[in-house]
């Protein structure tokens, strides 16, 4: 297997005022490539915090992050950009998709900066938001919305897709459209993916399933199989 | 080409804010308004001055004599940089017109028959020029003829050299020589009591016994001649004939008065607008920061997409250039606009026939880039704040400020506030540069106000000192020639002239060292009451010292003396005696650069018996009418000045005109005022809206949190209040001290009035965009704004 990224004794301690926050304390993490891992653990466990480092978004306090053969520890703004730029798509529990945008203008504002991207109409077609180019994000669903987002960070063709609570703001009916969209991007670019959840259920769409407690992976669960989205229930 | 998506985001984006796009522009707008209108006004007045000038051939050099032949004429052509001579008469003489009570006054002025003269051009608006051998044929200058309803074809009586002759009027004219048209001795202009009346060479000589001769001359010189020496070549050539000294024509007095008045609003250009810019640029500056601030979350989903921090910035430059296009849009039409009818205004005072208006490029660019850069800055700072977040700390909402449990809040204070009135006290001190940026807003806007509108103040002011405090007379009679002073007893025995005060002025250089200024000498009695010195910085009257000069206090800094130091005088009049004096006093005065001196010592110094060329009357105003039938058969008065009439004009041109300009300042100062607290209000909602609309789930009703956001900025500005108002009085100090023409200066002086209509202003305009926010709170969608990130 392959290892797509590699993080090492991560640590990160937010200091606000007074208060000094360990949202992670050590935290040790492969993504093999073309894997989908689940992450679960409980709210403030530290899981969004590990994403973001592991995505480049944010920097840990200490321990390293390496992607293919780049080391991301210690690399400086610039670099992070491009790492962001040409190899990670991000979905995030709140859509974040641009208001002023249409669908496809939002898929299109980070085509436009990608190596080899996908046309925004298709990768809106992969989430099967087809008729819905020209749609404002108001004007659309919030799962809807999030496929959007999806289609967004797959756009690009990134070899991970990082999704941050993807199903979060959404009724199990419409996360399991979203997991869907996401188990077949997976399955059909064959992109290293890492979900984000506190719903356990989602665990077994997994090829792994890592459990993320007090800042750190507590126990990792293989499944042998991987159940299909639609199979879910919650 | 396709537009890329994060332009289209721009366009959008500008689009979606366009309240507050168009609020900032109005303050960028305002800012560069200001300036463009100044300056163009400026600049087109200056080359229309300069057009009119030249296309009629405004002479360069000017002199008077008693009486000088013809044939001075050739010597005078000879002088080296002389390139034409127009040698005339000129006399002034009383005009009787029917049913006008009071005398006016005429001076006459030769042309050739039928032809231009080859300086000093008539623009002739009606009829045509005197005809060959017509002797009564007379052109009026056009204001003068319209103020009495005088038409072509008409008659009117005038005593010259002591004959009464009837002329007919065969046309109005304009002339570049009397811009200003100003009687002997006289201030202000009236074009009731004077007017310039041309006549042909031949009749007008003839009538004066100046055949074969004249007694005014006026050069046109060479490009690059050497005026001084001509002036000098010129009053050595004239001096056996009585000339009294020939002047350039910056000393012209049309010239002189309105090269003045164009320094007045070459001073009023350049400081008002430039503190406009100043303050608009750093509104803008400040707006757009906090604006650019609550996108912070956008920010950082497009560093996290990959886009890198310069990428972003330039989004956002693209997104600033928007706004102040914008504004500049605007301000350029405004302010092109607004030069256009301020120069009108000017150019309609002045008769121009001519008018050359352009907007002036460099106010655009100066105006233009001066706004984008302060936009550019204040928008930069934001975003690289915002840039330098990770990005998974910029998408989220700022962390929630650790509220610092304040001993005093939670004790005293707290008791007595309400749970909402909490929340705002604690909102502005958790956000100090955020609540001083709101404040300095409002306060500059309101400083701006009353800068503007107390310029109304200063010059009423202005006037109540100058013709109420300082003078008292009713009548001030100018005389042709200097009287013995028994003339005081002859006008004591005028009808209804209650009081009678003989006065002399003389025009004279006070020299001291290298400065020399040409200027006059004023002679008063030592009890003088009608007209005496009047201090205006003490609002006291000065006596009269029996020897030595008092000066005014702009006179006494430009020769650099005070008192006890000498002044060289050399009076240009009578047997031009010259002599040292010392300074014996300094007074302060709004108008003019006085020069006093007792008339008996004057007398003394031009070896003449007490005399006296001008008096001023108090006069019953019951007998007024045959106060004036009698003035107007005395054959030596020259001149009569009515203050009232002086006060009308005061008050129709002077502050009209500057009122029309601050008039103009003050909108612009409200357009500034609004957009600054229309944006803080927005800018607050946004910044806001999340925890507002928690609020709102909890349970607080819409009153409630409208009591919060805007009693938010309604505290705000009530504490900027009194900080505008000091700055407007500040920023009055700073114009009234570089309002300082030789003609005039400005007392500061701002009436209590001033402040409140500033202040209502400020609030009207926080109460309007309150109305419109509150409106956009009424309509907050709770779940939307607590669904979403942005
Ligand atoms: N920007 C931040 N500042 C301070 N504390 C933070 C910040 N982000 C996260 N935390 C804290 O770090 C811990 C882990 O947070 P997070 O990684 O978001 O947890 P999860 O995603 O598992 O719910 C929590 O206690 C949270 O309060
Ligand atoms: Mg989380």
């Amino acid at each position: 297997m392959i290892t797509t990224l590699t993080a090492r004794d991560l640590t990160k301690i937010y200091r606000t005022g007074e208060v000094e926050v360990h949202a992670l304390r050590g935290a040790n993490l492969d993504l093999y490539e073309g894997e989908l891992v689940v992450i679960l653990g409980p709210s403030g466990s530290g899981k969004s915090t590990l994403l973001n480092i592991i995505g480049g978004l944010d920097t840990p306090t200490s321990g390293s992050v390496r992607f293919r053969d780049h080391q991301l520890t210690g690399a400086d703004e610039s670099e992070l950009t491009r790492f962001r730029r040409d190899h990670v798509g991000f979905v995030f529990q709140f859509y974040n998709l641009i208001p002023s945008l249409t669908a496809e203008e939002n898929v299109a504002l980070v085509t436009e900066i990608a190596k080899r991207p996908l046309d925004p109409a298709k990768a809106l077609g992969i989430v099967g938001l087809d008729k819905r180019l020209h749609h404002f994000p108001a004007q659309l669903s919030g799962g809807e919305q999030q496929r959007v987002a999806i289609a967004r960070a797959i756009a690009k063709q990134p070899e991970i897709l990082l999704c941050d609570e993807p199903t979060g703001a959404l009724d199990s009916e419409t996360g399991i459209l979203v997991l869907e969209a996401i188990d077949q991007v997976n399955r059909e670019l064959g992109t290293t993916t890492a979900v984000i959840t506190h719903n356990t259920v989602i665990g077994s769409m997994a090829d792994r399933v890592l459990h993320v407690a007090d800042g750190v992976i507590a126990s990792i669960e293989e499944n042998a199989v991987r159940r299909a989205a639609a199979e879910l229930a919650w | 080409m396709v537009m890329r998506a994060i332009d289209r985001k721009v366009l959008r984006d500008l689009w979606h804010l366009r309240g507050q796009v168009l609020a900032i522009g109005m303050v960028v707008a305002a800012g560069i308004a200001a300036l463009i209108m100044s300056l163009s006004t400026l600049e087109a007045l200056d080359e229309t001055t300069a057009a009119y000038y030249e296309r009629y051939r405004f002479g360069d050099v000017f002199a008077w004599v008693k009486r000088a032949p013809e044939s001075v004429e050739q010597r005078i052509a000879a002088v080296p940089g002389v390139r034409t001579v127009q040698a005339r008469v000129s006399r002034f003489a009383t005009v009787d017109i029917e049913g006008f009570a009071e005398p006016v006054m005429g001076q006459f002025v030769s042309v050739p028959a039928e032809r231009q003269p080859v300086l000093n051009q008539l623009v002739l608006r009606s009829g045509r020029l005197p005809g060959e051998g017509a002797e009564d044929e007379v052109i009026l200058n056009e204001p003068f003829a319209e103020a009495h309803n005088l038409a072509s074809g008409e008659q009117i009586v005038a005593v010259i050299n002591g004959h009464r002759r009837e002329l007919r009027i065969v046309g109005t004219a304009l002339s570049p020589e009397f811009v200003y048209a100003l009687g002997p001795g006289a201030l202000m202009p009236d074009d009731r009591r004077f007017g310039i009346l041309w006549m042909s060479h031949e009749s007008l000589a003839a009538a004066y016994d100046l055949k074969g001769a004249f007694n005014s001359v006026s050069l046109g010189l060479e490009r690059g001649a050497n005026t001084a020496q001509v002036l000098q070549q010129l009053d050595r050539i004239l001096e056996p004939y009585g000339g009294v000294g020939a002047i350039a024509r910056e000393d012209q007095l049309s010239n002189w008065f309105v090269m003045n008045e164009m320094e007045q609003l070459r001073t009023m250009s350049m400081i008002l607008p430039t503190i406009f810019l100043v303050i608009s640029a750093f509104l803008t500056n400040m707006v757009l920061g906090r604006l650019v601030a609550t996108e912070r979350g956008q920010i950082g989903l497009m560093k996290a997409f990959g886009y890198s921090s310069s990428e972003v910035g330039l989004h956002y430059a693209k997104f600033v250039i928007g706004i102040v296009f914008v504004g500049s849009v605007i301000g350029i039409v405004a302010g092109t606009w607004l030069g256009r009818m301020n120069t009108q205004m000017y150019a309609d005072l002045f008769r121009f026939p001519i008018l050359l208006y352009r907007p002036s490029t460099t106010a655009i660019a100066i105006a233009v880039s001066v706004s984008l850069a302060s936009a550019l800055l204040g928008s930069v700072g934001a975003v690289r704040r915002a840039a330098r977040l990770p990005p998974a700390q910029a998408m989220n909402p700022p962390a929630p400020t650790v509220f610092h449990r304040m001993r005093a809040w939670n004790t005293r204070a707290a008791r007595w506030l309400d749970q909402g009135s909490r929340i705002i006290v604690r909102n502005i001190l958790r956000s100090p540069t955020r609540s001083t940026m709101t404040m300095l807003g409002v306060a500059a806007a309101v400083g701006l106000l009353v800068l503007a509108m107390q310029w109304n103040d200063s010059l009423n002011y202005l006037g109540q000192s100058y013709f109420f405090h300082a003078q008292h007379q009713d009548a001030t009679i100018g005389l042709a020639e200097p009287q013995s002073d028994t003339i005081v007893r002859d006008f004591e025995h005028l009808p209804g002239v209650l009081a009678v005060e003989p006065m002399r002025i003389v025009s004279a250089d006070l020299s001291v060292g290298p400065v020399t200024h040409r200027g006059s000498l004023t002679g008063l009695k030592s009890d003088a009451w009608l007209q005496p010195i009047f201090d205006d910085a003490t609002a006291r009257v000065v006596p009269v010292p029996p020897d030595g000069l008092v000066l005014g206090t702009v006179l006494a800094d430009k020769l650099g003396v005070s008192i006890g130091d000498r002044v060289w005088l050399e009076i240009l009049e009578g047997r031009r005696p010259e002599v040292a004096l010392p300074v014996v006093g300094l007074v302060e005065t709004y108008i003019a650069m006085p020069a006093f001196i007792n008339i008996d010592a004057l007398n003394r110094m031009l070896k003449e018996r007490p005399s006296a060329e001008y008096v001023n009357l108090l006069i019953d105003s019951r007998h007024e009418a045959e106060f004036y039938a009698r003035l107007k058969e005395l054959p030596m008065v020259s001149a009569v000045m009515l203050r009232q009439a002086a006060i009308d004009s005061f008050y129709n041109t002077i502050v009209e005109h500057i009122m029309v300009f601050i008039t103009l300042f003050s909108s612009l100062a409200c357009a500034l005022g609004f957009g600054v607290a229309y944006n803080s209000a927005r800018i607050a909602l946004s910044e806001r809206g999340r925890e507002l609309a928690t609020l709102r789930v909890l349970g607080f009703s819409r009153g409630e949190i409208s009591y919060i956001l805007l009693g938010e900025t309604g505290l705000l500005i009530t504490i900027a209040l009194p900080f505008g108002c000091l700055l407007g009085r500040g920023l009055s100090e700073l114009m009234a001290a570089s309002f300082n023409t030789e003609l005039f200066r400005i007392p500061l002086k701002i009436e209590p009035s001033t402040y409140g209509l500033a202040v209502i202003i400020a609030l009207a305009a926080t109460l309007i965009s309150a109305l419109i926010v509150r409106h956009r709170l009424d309509h907050l969608d709770i779940v939307e704004v607590l669904k979403t990130r942005e």
